[in-house]
Order: C-alpha cells, then sequence, then structure tokens
C-alpha cells in the first residue's frame, strides 16, 4: 500500500540527509508503528507519504514514495487527498471550518462527492468516532481529546486507503488515548485500513501494532518487521518491553494480557520482596492554593481547589482532558489571576508579581513549548536566558547539555522537533533553579532515554529542595519521579496521596508494571530490578 | 452540483445570504437619507434584530466591534471640522486661535470659528456612516463568516477561504499577543513599555505565520484546490464575462445610491451586470468539482427576511423620488428635523426578521449540552467505545471541557 524505495531527502541547508536511502513497505490493512528517538525524521517519513514532504516543506527528496500505485513525484498532496487522511501533531491548527460537522464534511467538499454520500458519511463518523453529541460545537470549545478524534474524523470521512497519524495519543489522557487507539483499531479490522502512526508513548500503541519501523536516527538504516521482534533490540522501549527484557520472556509481551500470562515466574521471584516505601515528604511549605476558583464565562475550570506543595516534592497533577490542570499551573505560574481564592508563592502573590521577580520564584514550561522561545539559534537562546535571569554565561547551554546532549546550537528553535524544542524550553526555565518548577506535559514528544534524563534532573532538583508540580498523562512518569499524585475532575480535587497509592488503585492511572504485577504494588522496572537483584541477600 | 442533501434533520439558521441580504439594504437605506431621526431608526432596528436573532457564537459580538467603529467615526468627523473649519456660516459657539498656513496649502484652514452648523452637519454625516457600518456589524453578528463562504460559487471559493483565513487572521493574532505576552512574563522579559512591545512584534508575527503555513499544509493534504482540465476558450469566457458583469453591477449600484445619476435609477445595469457575472461564475466552475455538504435552503424565512430588507431601502428610494419632505436634513435653519411618515414605516418592516427568522440551535455553552451523568457521550451507542469501556472514570465527558489550544484560558 506505501512503499518507500530508495528514498533519501535534505532539507534546504541542512547538513546531512535526514531521510538516507530509506526502503519500506506497508502493506495493505496494517497498523503500522513508527518509533525512534527525538527528533531522527519520524515526522519527515509521515509526511513524506502524501507528498507534503517535498512539496509542501522544500528540501530535496531522491528515489519514489508511491501510495496506492500513485507516486508523490507526479501527485501533489491535493491530489493524494482521497487516498491519504494525515492527521498532525496539532489537530487545533488543522482546522479549516469552524463547526464539527463542517470539519468533517470538508475534505469531502473538495473531493466532490454527492451530497447523499456525504451525509450518510459524516453520521457514520460521528458515530464512529463518538462525536454526534458535538455535531454543532464549535470547534474551539472542544477539549484535547475531542479535536483529536474531530480531526481523525475529518480525514476519515473522505475513506482514504491510508492513514497517516503523527502522535496521536501524545495529547490525550489515558482513558482518551485507548478510545481513539481502540477507533484506529476498529478501522483497521473493520475497513481493511492502512494506518502509520507515529508515537512516544509506545506502551499504549504497541498493543495494536502489527508491524514497527524503527527509526534509529543519524542516517542509519529502518528497522521494519513485527513488533515483537524490532522491540527486542530498539533502544526506545516501553517499561513492559523493559520488564520483559528483565525477565528474560521469549516472544515479548506487547500487551499486559500477555505479559501477565507469562508473570507467574517473575512473581515467585519477587514474593516476599516489598517495592521500597517511599517516606512522605514534608518540606517547607513553598507555595499553596487556597480554595482557588476560576470562570472562564460560563465555565467553571477550577472550583474551590486547595492544595499546598512543600520544598523537596514532585507532585504529579492528572486528570483527563479539561478537568483543569493547566489553569491550576497557570494560578501558581501567576500567569492568571484567580477568580476567588489565594495563591501564594513563597510569600507572595505571582500575580502581582514584576516578570523579573517571577522567575526567581516560579519557572513554568508550557504545554506548547515552543511560545517560550523565540531566539534566532539554539545558541542565542540559551544565552538570551542566561542574561534575563543574571545567569553566568552558559549556565542554560550546561542544563541543556544535560536534558538533552548533542544539540546543534546553530539550529532554529522553529526547526526543532516537538522533543527538542520542549528539551529547549525546559532547559530556558530550569537554568535559574527557581524553587517552584511547573511543568504542563513535560514529555510529549520526549522519547525514553529523554525522558530518563529528565527524571534524574527532576529527581536531583528535588534533592536540592525544590518543589516540582507537574500536569500530565503520562503514568510511567508519574510512577518514576512523584512523590504525590494529585487528580483533579471537573475543575474539583478529588484524589490526593502518595503517587503510590494514587495510580496503584486507578485502574486509569496504573503504569504497566503495576497492571502486570498486581496486586503487588510495583510501579517500575527499575525497582523490580533493584528487588530481583537484591534477592539473594533478602533470600 | 447544488443538488440538496437529504432533509436536515433540523434548520441551522438563517440562509447567511439573507442576512446579507437585509443588512446591505439596510445600510442601503441609510445611505439614502440624512435625517438623523430614521438613520437612529435604522440604527435601533438593526440593533434590535440582533438582539432578538444573534446566537452565542464568537462572531456574533462583532455589533458591539462595529458600534464603537461608529461612535469613533463621529468623534473624528466632528473633531475634524473643529479642527478645521468648514467655514459654514451661522451661530458661532467658540472661537480657536487661527492658524496661517502657507500659500501652497490655500483651501485648507486650521482653527476659526466654530458654529453650531457645522457641528450638526458633522454629526449627521458622521452618523450616517456609523449607522452603515453598523448595518455590516449587525451582517457579521447574524451569519457566520464559514457557511457565507460555503454559498459562494464554486468558482469564487478560493478566493474567498483566502479572505476567511485573513480574516481569521486577526483574532488569531490578539491570541497569539496574550500567548507571548504570558511566555515573556515567565521568561522575567518585561511586557510594558517600549521594551516589551519591540520584543513581542517578531514572535507573535513569527507564530501568526506559522499558523497559517499548518493551515495552509492541512488544507492541500485535504483536496482544496483540486482542479478538473477545462479549455482555454472556456476558461476566457468565464473570466471576461464576470470581469464586464462586476463593472456594469458597481456601475449601476451607483447609480442606485446616486439619485438621478442614471437612466432607470441604474437598475437596468444592476440587472444587466448580475446575468453577466452570473453566466460567468457558472463557466468558471466547470473548474473545479466542488460539491456542498447540507447546502443552506433558501425557504419562506429567507424571502421574507430578504423582502423586509428590500422594503426598507425600497420605501426610502420611493420617497426620494417623490420628493417627501424632511429626507434630507438641513441646517438651516437650526430645528428638529421632522419625521417623513412613510420613510419611517418602510423601515420599521425593516423588524420582521426578528420575529421569521428561525432560531440558530447551534450552541456554544459547553453547559447547554451536557451529557446527562447516567449515559456519557453516545456511551454504548457506538461499538468503538466499547473495548475502552472503563467504569471508574468515564472517558471524555463532552461537557465540562474548558477549551483547550490557543483559545484555552482566553474566555474570561
Amino acid at each position: 500500500m506505501i512503499r518507500f524505495e530508495q528514498v533519501s531527502f535534505t532539507y534546504d541547508g541542512a547538513a546531512r540527509p535526514t531521510l538516507d536511502r530509506v526502503d519500506l513497505a506497508v502493506h495493505e490493512g496494517e497498523l503500522c508503528v513508527v518509533v525512534g528517538p527525538t527528533g531522527s525524521g519520524k515526522s519527515t517519513l509521515l509526511r513524506a507519504v502524501n507528498g507534503l514532504v517535498p512539496h509542501f516543506t522544500g528540501g530535496r527528496l531522491t528515489g519514489d514514495v508511491t501510495v496506492d500505485g500513485r507516486s508523490t513525484r507526479d501527485f501533489p498532496p491535493r491530489e493524494l487527498a482521497d487516498v491519504v487522511g494525515m492527521v498532525g501533531q496539532n489537530p487545533a491548527a488543522s482546522f479549516v471550518t469552524d463547526s464539527v460537522e463542517d470539519e468533517l464534511a470538508y475534505t469531502m467538499e473538495n473531493l466532490g462527492l454527492d451530497p447523499t454520500v456525504m451525509r450518510r458519511r459524516v453520521e457514520d463518523t460521528l458515530d464512529l468516532l463518538g462525536l454526534h453529541e458535538l455535531r454543532d460545537r464549535p470547534l474551539d470549545t472542544l477539549s484535547g481529546g475531542q479535536q483529536q478524534r474531530v480531526a481523525i474524523g475529518a480525514v476519515l470521512t473522505a475513506s482514504p486507503r491510508v492513514l497517516v497519524l503523527d502522535e496521536p495519543t501524545s495529547a490525550l489522557d489515558p482513558a482518551a488515548a485507548e478510545e481513539v487507539l481502540a477507533s484506529l483499531t476498529r478501522l483497521v479490522h473493520d475497513l481493511g485500513l492502512t494506518v502509520l502512526l507515529a508515537e512516544h508513548r509506545l506502551e499504549r500503541v504497541l498493543p495494536f501494532a502489527d508491524a514497527v519501523v524503527l527509526v534509529p536516527g543519524r542516517g542509519a538504516p529502518l528497522v521494519v518487521g513485527p513488533a515483537a521482534e524490532v522491540m527486542a533490540e530498539s533502544p526506545v522501549a516501553p517499561p513492559l518491553i523493559e520488564l520483559g527484557r528483565l525477565a528474560g520472556w521469549d516472544p515479548l509481551p506487547l500487551s499486559v494480557r500477555d505479559a501477565r500470562r507469562l508473570a507467574g515466574g517473575l512473581r515467585l521471584r519477587l514474593d516476599g520482596a516489598r517495592p521500597p516505601a517511599s517516606a512522605p515528604v514534608t518540606g517547607a511549605r513553598l507555595a499553596s492554593a487556597a480554595s482557588v476558583s476560576v470562570h472562564y464565562g460560563e465555565v467553571t475550570a477550577l472550583d474551590r481547589v486547595s492544595l499546598a506543595v512543600g520544598t523537596g516534592e514532585i507532585v504529579a497533577v492528572m486528570g483527563r482532558n479539561g478537568s483543569g490542570k493547566s489553569t491550576l499551573l497557570a494560578q501558581l505560574a501567576g500567569v492568571r489571576a484567580p477568580t476567588s481564592g489565594t495563591v501564594r508563592v513563597d510569600g507572595a502573590d505571582p500575580a502581582g508579581l514584576a516578570p523579573r521577580d517571577l522567575v526567581a520564584r516560579v519557572g513554568l514550561v508550557p504545554q506548547d513549548a515552543g511560545v517560550l522561545l523565540y531566539g534566532e539559534s539554539v545558541g542565542a537562546e540559551c544565552s538570551a536566558a542566561d542574561r534575563d535571569t543574571g545567569l553566568v554565561p552558559g549556565t542554560t547551554a550546561t542544563v541543556l547539555e544535560r536534558v538533552l546532549p548533542g544539540m546543534d546550537p546553530e539550529r532554529h528553535p522553529r526547526d526543532l522537533s516537538e522533543g527538542q524544542r520542549l528539551a529547549l524550553a525546559l532547559a530556558v526555565v530550569l537554568a535559574p533553579a527557581p524553587p517552584l518548577l511547573l511543568l504542563d506535559e513535560p514529555t510529549r514528544g520526549l522519547d525514553y532515554p529523554g525522558k530518563a534524563r529528565l527524571v534524574a534532573l527532576l529527581a536531583e532538583l528535588a534533592a536540592d529542595g525544590h518543589a516540582v508540580v507537574m500536569a500530565t498523562h503520562d503514568v510511567e512518569l508519574v510512577a518514576r519521579v512523584a512523590t504525590r499524585a494529585v487528580v483533579l475532575a471537573e475543575g474539583e480535587v478529588v484524589g490526593d496521596g502518595p503517587a503510590r497509592d494514587v495510580v496503584c488503585h486507578s485502574p486509569v492511572f496504573a503504569p504497566q508494571v503495576a497492571k502486570v504485577l498486581s496486586p503487588d504494588p510495583w510501579l517500575t522496572v527499575d525497582e523490580v530490578r533493584a528487588a530481583l537483584l537484591g534477592e539473594p541477600v533478602r533470600g | 452540483m447544488t443538488r440538496r442533501s437529504p432533509a436536515p434533520s433540523g434548520r441551522r439558521g438563517l440562509h447567511p445570504g439573507a442576512w446579507w441580504l437585509w443588512a446591505a439594504c439596510m445600510a442601503g437605506a441609510a445611505s439614502r437619507t440624512t435625517n438623523p431621526i430614521l438613520l437612529l431608526l435604522i440604527g435601533g432596528v438593526v440593533a434590535f434584530v440582533v438582539a432578538a436573532r444573534r446566537t452565542s457564537a464568537p462572531w456574533s459580538r462583532s455589533l458591539v466591534v462595529f458600534l464603537r467603529l461608529g461612535l469613533v467615526v463621529i468623534v473624528l468627523r466632528m473633531a475634524l471640522v473643529v479642527l478645521f473649519g468648514n467655514r459654514l456660516p451661522g451661530h458661532v459657539l467658540f472661537t480657536l486661535p487661527h492658524v496661517p498656513l502657507p500659500s501652497w496649502a490655500e483651501g485648507v484652514s486650521i482653527g476659526g470659528p466654530v458654529t453650531a452648523e457645522a457641528l450638526l452637519q458633522a454629526f449627521v454625516q458622521g452618523l450616517r456612516l456609523a449607522v452603515v457600518l453598523l448595518c455590516f456589524g449587525a451582517a457579521n453578528s447574524l451569519a457566520s463568516p464559514y457557511r457565507l463562504l460555503r454559498c459562494l460559487p464554486a468558482v469564487l471559493y478560493e478566493a474567498g477561504v483566502a479572505i476567511t483565513v485573513s480574516l481569521a487572521f486577526a483574532p488569531e493574532l490578539v491570541i497569539s499577543i496574550g500567548d507571548v505576552r504570558d511566555a515573556r512574563r515567565l521568561r522575567g522579559r518585561p511586557v510594558r513599555g517600549f521594551a516589551g512591545l519591540r520584543g513581542m512584534a517578531v514572535p507573535v508575527l513569527e507564530s501568526a505565520f506559522d499558523r497559517s503555513l499548518q493551515l495552509a499544509s492541512s488544507m492541500d493534504a485535504r483536496g482544496y484546490g483540486r482542479r478538473v482540465p477545462v479549455s482555454r476558450g472556456a476558461r476566457r469566457w468565464a473570466t471576461g464575462g464576470t470581469f464586464l458583469g462586476l463593472l456594469l453591477v458597481i456601475g449601476g449600484v451607483y447609480g442606485v445610491l446616486v439619485a438621478g445619476s442614471l437612466p432607470g435609477g441604474g437598475i437596468p445595469f444592476v440587472a444587466v451586470g448580475a446575468v453577466l457575472v452570473g453566466a460567468g461564475l457558472a463557466a468558471g466552475g466547470r473548474r473545479t468539482n466542488r460539491t456542498r455538504y447540507r447546502p443552506d435552503p433558501w425557504g419562506a424565512p429567507e424571502w421574507l427576511v430578504s423582502a423586509s430588507g428590500v422594503v426598507a431601502v425600497g420605501a426610502l428610494v420611493a420617497a426620494g423620488v417623490l420628493g417627501v419632505a424632511g429626507l434630507q436634513f438641513s441646517v438651516y435653519p437650526l430645528a428638529l428635523p421632522t419625521l417623513p411618515w412613510l420613510a419611517a414605516a418602510g423601515i420599521l418592516v425593516g423588524l420582521l426578521p426578528a420575529r421569521v427568522a428561525p432560531v440558530e440551535r447551534r450552541s456554544t455553552s459547553p453547559a447547554a449540552d451536557r451529557p446527562r451523568p447516567t449515559d456519557g457521550p453516545g456511551r454504548g451507542s457506538h461499538p468503538a467505545a466499547a473495548p475502552s469501556a472503563r467504569p471508574v472514570v468515564a472517558v471524555e465527558p463532552a461537557g465540562a471541557d474548558v477549551p483547550v489550544g490557543r483559545t484555552r484560558g482566553r474566555a474570561a
């Protein structure tokens, strides 16, 4: 269905090709997952499928990409719209119309389909993706998960043979992500759709994958094959695969269900061992929100939320899309003033502080990290950050080297991948070492090594007496680093406690290791590894 | 191509074309008179209809924007008269010091006596412009710009998209400015004053540009601009016909607005021009094979709404032709204007849409369509949700969602 033959692609002005002599064949009816480290060229590969690379981006492409027998050499993206449906990383940026129903019909209108057919397909798609309650809603009032489903629906109505998705679940909460993935599997099974998707949260997509394409980056050749085989060698692997490698399972299980069947031996080996009981962190109070309510027009984003954060704590704020997580962070960061209630950070109201005093107390990395960056190059951005906050020149660059090593200081921030941009924004905010660090979805677009570096960095900051509050859907991140978890629902705090208790007891927020080894409250592969190594001592 | 789709389950509000026609007629009516009472009447009628039939959609607030713009126009007009004077004799209110200008600037004067007559005339002229603006504000508030775009003939569609995208640029810019301000604050940089302004311009424009590129690539990937091969002759005929027709229409409209400048009040020109434009557009439309999803029907309410506008402007044209006194306001003598009853009655017919236009069922308030807690957003009714059915935390309830993404937090 999709065929790459000796495809090389170099962006204008780039020193080395992003894709180098790529050969790839994706067969009809396959759900194929593209994995690879941050910035390895996954998005470029996906965008080459319908010719957006190079027709839209410029650059030089050699070799041949064919989809359903049509070559992108002869057909521009618009002439492939009936064959390839493309869903980008940021669905909101791809919306052309203003309401759900019109958006679903847009592609079909361009294809010149019969009105009767259009009407029927829109109704089908509304049902298929569970959108019919939203059919009249303006698109900008939808939550992230809803927007993602509308974006998928909008390309599905044209009944393409191939669906290409770039990080379709990275902005979604675990439950919404599963709903989107379940819809995709259904499309593959029932309609014979070919799906090619890139995703960093492999734990979410691997159970559904027929094949995996590993893009190692730096010009190394692609590895293509059945998921279990490729993952055995992959440098990026979800906790489930790592657990499988640790326990020596063969073939590697791709779903929690398969793993539980194989986990009997591991449970026996772990028998008697308990995960280290993490002592509750009780630092001095650093920031607090007292009975904070925020209203946007008729919408209540936060409803009398009270929260105190002490030094040394890493608090994970969880909850479904639109539950008020980002709003809570914006309050603590002083970006917005609450409708009622008081916010205190280090004894001051953050909303009333001058920018310079604010950064000395709070650092926030927003969801769209790119808004923090406006330097001409990575290097310029780093030195500007040093200047802004009066740091020793080079501090930010050093922090960046820790978060994501080997970034070219000459590159323009806009040319970086989503994950690289996030790393740069993190470095800029982390450099002045603010006592309170706020992170909104810090792992969006980060690969597993990147996440591991972030985890190490956060743990170190917490040990130094910083407090971290992060809003995240990434349960694996919470499992690895959070000391405390707060669950928000509809703007209210519905759960607050030690991270282990909160995530282990929730079917939605439980990490993979906990699901495999439940009822024992193991959270991470590292804990299991430590327990296994310690076995002889305890035995 | 314009075949109707199966009967829609519910009306989606009045055809945007009808709203625009009605508003254009009201604006036309305003342009035919300088009587401040009639002008205020037109403004009142328009505002009343908007208040009665507007939705809670984002664009429905544009009336207020246009109202403010109108006030600015009036104030500006009067201020200019005070400053530059227009030498209308009459009751002098006050005298500004006269600034002598060099001889090459003859005809322009700064300062001098300001008369009540001059001020009043400036006010009335400003008012007329303000009411015309208000009519366009009303059309903007009542009809979704996107839906109006969908009604454009196929050949104009692509130009229309370009216009809509550029119109959407302004609100995007406002959002983007907010984002950049927040980001600068988070980076510890000044957000106020000249330094703040200078540092913000580049990132704001950059992000707006980025957004346009993303939108363009998305539109391309979704088939925008697909072409059907058409002969060269047909293309030429389409272009030429449309161009000539538009010229005729513009000339004819001038005749309608400026009484007595063209034979037949310019109406024959408009008619012939419209036919030519129609033929040209139809010929050009063969180049694209775009179809319409659920085209807005043109039924009885649309006829009534447009007719009410035509009656309003017709009454004023008729009053002008009949030479009814009081249609044009004169500052000599300084007195309250009289009310021409024929014209006033015609304008009041323009209130009809407030009754006959159907109420749109679109709702933007998430609270309004919050699903009942017992059954989620179609939970169970569509099999796609079944594999992920999780009893503990309902998946993505449709309600209660704060808008995310670029608009988050800006509703306040």
